[in-house]
C-alpha cells in the first residue's frame, strides 16, 4: 500500500508542478517579468561574488600563503646556494623551496622589462641569487610567517630577506570587506526577492479567489490549496535564479576581452572564470528556495482569510 | 442523518440566524426548506456544510457531532455533503468536465476512475455532450445542472441545495426537481431550500417551514 501511496502522491505533485507550470507558460510576459526582476536582482550579488572570486584568483600564490624571499649573498657560489636549499627543503614548516639562479633571472628580466641595452651594458650579473620559500598553508599566518622570516635572517648565506606582509593583510582585510559587503548586498536582495515573490503570488491568490472558495466547498484542503501557489513560487524562484546565472555570464562574456587584452598587458595569463558548479549550485538552489518560501508566506498570510460564503 | 438540537446560531451583532431549531431528517429522506428570505434557509444549510458553526446547540450529520470537527478536518466533512448553490458557483476557465471532475480530484482519484464518474454524473443530468464547453456557453438550466452533477459526483449521503430553481422558469423547475428526486430514490439525503411553494406542494414530500429564524411547522410527506 505504501509503495501505491506513494507513487500517487508523487504522481499528483508532478500533476500539480506541470500543471503550475502550464499556467505560468500561458502568461509568457507576466511571467517573464517577475522571472526578469528576481534575476536582475540575484545577478547582482552572484556577480559581485563571481568578480572577488576572480580578483582572489588573481592574487593566486599571495592569497592566503605569504611568500618569503631569501637574497643571499654575492659571494655565497652556486653549490652553496644549492646546499642551502636542500638543507631548507628539509624544514619540517616549509612547502616549496625554489631557487632563482642569477643568471636565469637576469635573462628573464631582459626579456621581459624592455631594458636589454642598459642591461647588456653591466660587466657582470648585479642580480643576487633568490631562494623563493612557500609555508605550508597552516604555517602562513601573519605570525607564523614573520617567526619563519627572523629564524631565516640569522643564516649567514642570507643578506636580507623580504615578505610581503604588509601586502598581504591588507588584501585580506580588503576582500573580507569585500566577502562582508557582497553577503550583505545579497541578504538584501534575498529579502527583495522574498517580497517581490510574496507579493506576486498573493495577487495571484485574490484573482483566484473564487476558485479557492470552491475547492474549499467541495472539500479541497489546506494542502491541496497551497499547493498550486507553492509550485509558483517554486517555478519562479527557479526561473529567476537560471535568468541571473544567464545575465552573470553574459556580462562575464562581455567583460572577457578587454580583461584579456589588460592581462596581457601585464603579461599575465589570466582569464576570467565563469559561474563554478557549487556557486550555480547555491544560486538555483537558493533561488528556488526563496521562492517557496515567499509564496509560503503569502499562502500562509492570505489563504486562510478565504473561507466560502 | 441530519439531527438539529435546539440550534441557534447568533451572528456578531447580536442577530439570530437561527433560534433553538429543532428536527431530525432520517436517511435517505428527501425534505424541502420553505420560508420568506432571511427566515434562516441558508443559515440552517450553511449549518450543515459546516461554513458557520452554531452558537447554542447540537448539529450532527451522520451521527458526528459537528462541534467536534476541527478546522483541518472540516474539508473531510465537506466531501460527504454535495451542496448546490442559486449562483451555480462554477468556474468559468474550466471545461464542464473539469468543473464536474473537482471533487474527485480533491478526492484524489486516478485519472481514470475521474472520467468515468464523470461521465457518469453528466449522462444522469442530460449534458454529456457537453463536458468541452466552458459553462459560460451554457443556459442557466444547465449551468445548474453542472452544478448538481459537481455535488452528485462523489456520491455523497448527504445533498444540499440553496434555491436551486430560484433563477429558472418553471418548467426547468420541475425539471430540476425531478432529477434530485431520481437521487432521492437511489437512497440520497436530500435538504432543499426554496420558497417556491407552488413547485413543491405537489410533490408529497416532507416540508420544513421557517419563519424568523424559527421552525414554525413540519409537515410531513403525504406520500414517497
Amino acid at each position: 500500500m505504501n509503495r501505491q501511496h506513494l507513487n500517487t502522491w508523487l504522481l499528483r505533485h508532478l500533476q500539480v508542478a506541470l500543471a503550475s507550470l502550464g499556467r505560468l507558460c500561458r502568461a509568457p510576459l507576466a511571467t517573464l517579468m517577475t522571472a526578469a526582476v528576481i534575476g536582475i536582482a540575484l545577478a547582482l550579488p552572484t556577480g559581485m561574488h563571481v568578480a572577488l572570486s576572480n580578483v582572489q584568483q588573481l592574487a593566486g600564490g599571495w592569497d592566503g600563503t605569504a611568500t618569503l624571499s631569501l637574497f643571499l649573498k654575492q659571494e655565497v657560489d652556486e653549490k652553496q646556494a644549492m646546499q642551502l636549499a636542500n638543507r631548507l627543503r628539509a624544514h619540517p614548516q616549509l612547502a616549496t623551496v625554489q631557487l632563482i639562479d642569477p643568471d636565469l633571472a637576469l635573462e628573464e628580466f631582459q626579456r621581459l622589462s624592455g631594458f636589454e641595452g642598459a642591461l647588456q651594458a653591466l660587466k657582470k650579473n648585479p642580480l643576487p641569487t633568490v631562494l623563493v620559500i612557500e609555508p605550508h598553508p597552516q604555517q602562513s599566518t601573519p605570525e607564523a610567517a614573520e617567526a619563519l622570516l627572523a629564524e631565516f635572517n640569522q643564516l649567514t648565506e642570507v643578506d636580507f630577506t623580504q615578505l610581503d606582509l604588509q601586502w598581504v593583510r591588507r588584501f585580506h582585510a580588503i576582500t573580507e570587506i569585500a566577502q562582508r559587503g557582497v553577503m550583505v548586498i545579497g541578504l538584501l536582495l534575498g529579502l527583495a526577492v522574498l517580497l517581490i515573490i510574496g507579493n506576486t503570488i498573493r495577487l495571484e491568490i485574490q484573482n483566484r479567489r473564487s476558485e479557492i472558495e470552491i475547492t474549499k466547498l467541495i472539500g479541497g484542503t489546506d494542502a491541496f490549496i497551497r499547493r498550486p501557489f507553492l509550485y509558483n513560487g517554486f517555478w519562479y524562484g527557479l526561473s529567476g535564479g537560471i535568468l541571473a546565472w544567464l545575465l552573470v555570464t553574459l556580462s562575464l562574456w562581455a567583460l572577457n576581452e578587454p580583461v584579456e587584452r589588460l592581462a596581457g598587458l601585464y603579461h599575465s595569463e589570466f582569464d576570467l572564470s565563469a559561474i563554478d558548479g557549487q556557486t550555480l549550485g547555491f544560486l538555483l538552489l537558493g533561488s528556488t528556495l526563496l521562492g517557496l518560501f515567499g509564496s509560503w508566506i503569502a499562502v500562509g498570510r492570505h489563504l486562510s482569510s478565504i473561507e466560502p460564503s | 442523518m441530519i439531527h438539529f438540537e435546539n440550534v441557534t446560531k447568533r451572528y456578531p451583532g447580536g442577530h439570530e440566524g437561527l433560534s433553538n431549531t429543532s428536527f431530525h431528517i432520517t436517511p435517505g429522506e428527501m425534505v424541502f426548506l420553505t420560508g420568506h428570505s432571511g427566515a434562516g434557509k441558508s443559515t440552517l444549510l450553511r449549518l450543515i456544510g459546516l461554513l458557520e458553526r452554531c452558537t447554542r446547540g447540537q448539529v450532527r450529520v451522520g451521527g458526528r457531532n459537528l462541534a467536534k470537527i476541527k478546522r483541518s478536518q472540516v474539508p473531510y466533512h465537506r466531501r460527504e455533503v454535495g451542496m448546490i448553490f442559486q449562483d451555480h458557483r462554477l468556474l468559468n476557465d474550466r471545461t464542464v468536465f473539469d468543473n464536474v471532475a473537482m471533487p474527485l480530484v480533491v478526492a484524489g482519484l486516478r485519472h481514470q476512475e475521474i472520467s468515468r464518474r464523470v461521465h457518469a454524473s453528466l449522462d444522469k443530468v442530460g449534458l454529456l455532450n457537453r463536458e468541452r464547453v466552458y459553462p459560460i456557453t451554457l443556459s442557466g438550466g444547465e449551468q445548474q445542472r453542472v452544478g448538481i452533477a459537481r455535488a452528485v459526483v462523489s456520491k455523497p449521503p448527504v445533498v444540499l441545495a440553496d434555491e436551486p430553481t430560484g433563477n429558472l422558469d418553471p418548467t426547468l423547475s420541475q425539471e430540476i426537481m425531478d432529477l434530485f428526486s431520481q437521487f432521492n430514490q437511489v437512497g440520497v439525503t436530500l435538504l432543499i431550500a426554496t420558497h417556491d411553494l407552488e413547485l413543491i406542494s405537489n410533490m408529497g414530500k416532507r416540508i420544513l417551514t421557517l419563519s424568523h429564524s424559527r421552525l414554525m411547522r413540519d409537515t410531513a410527506a403525504s406520500r414517497s
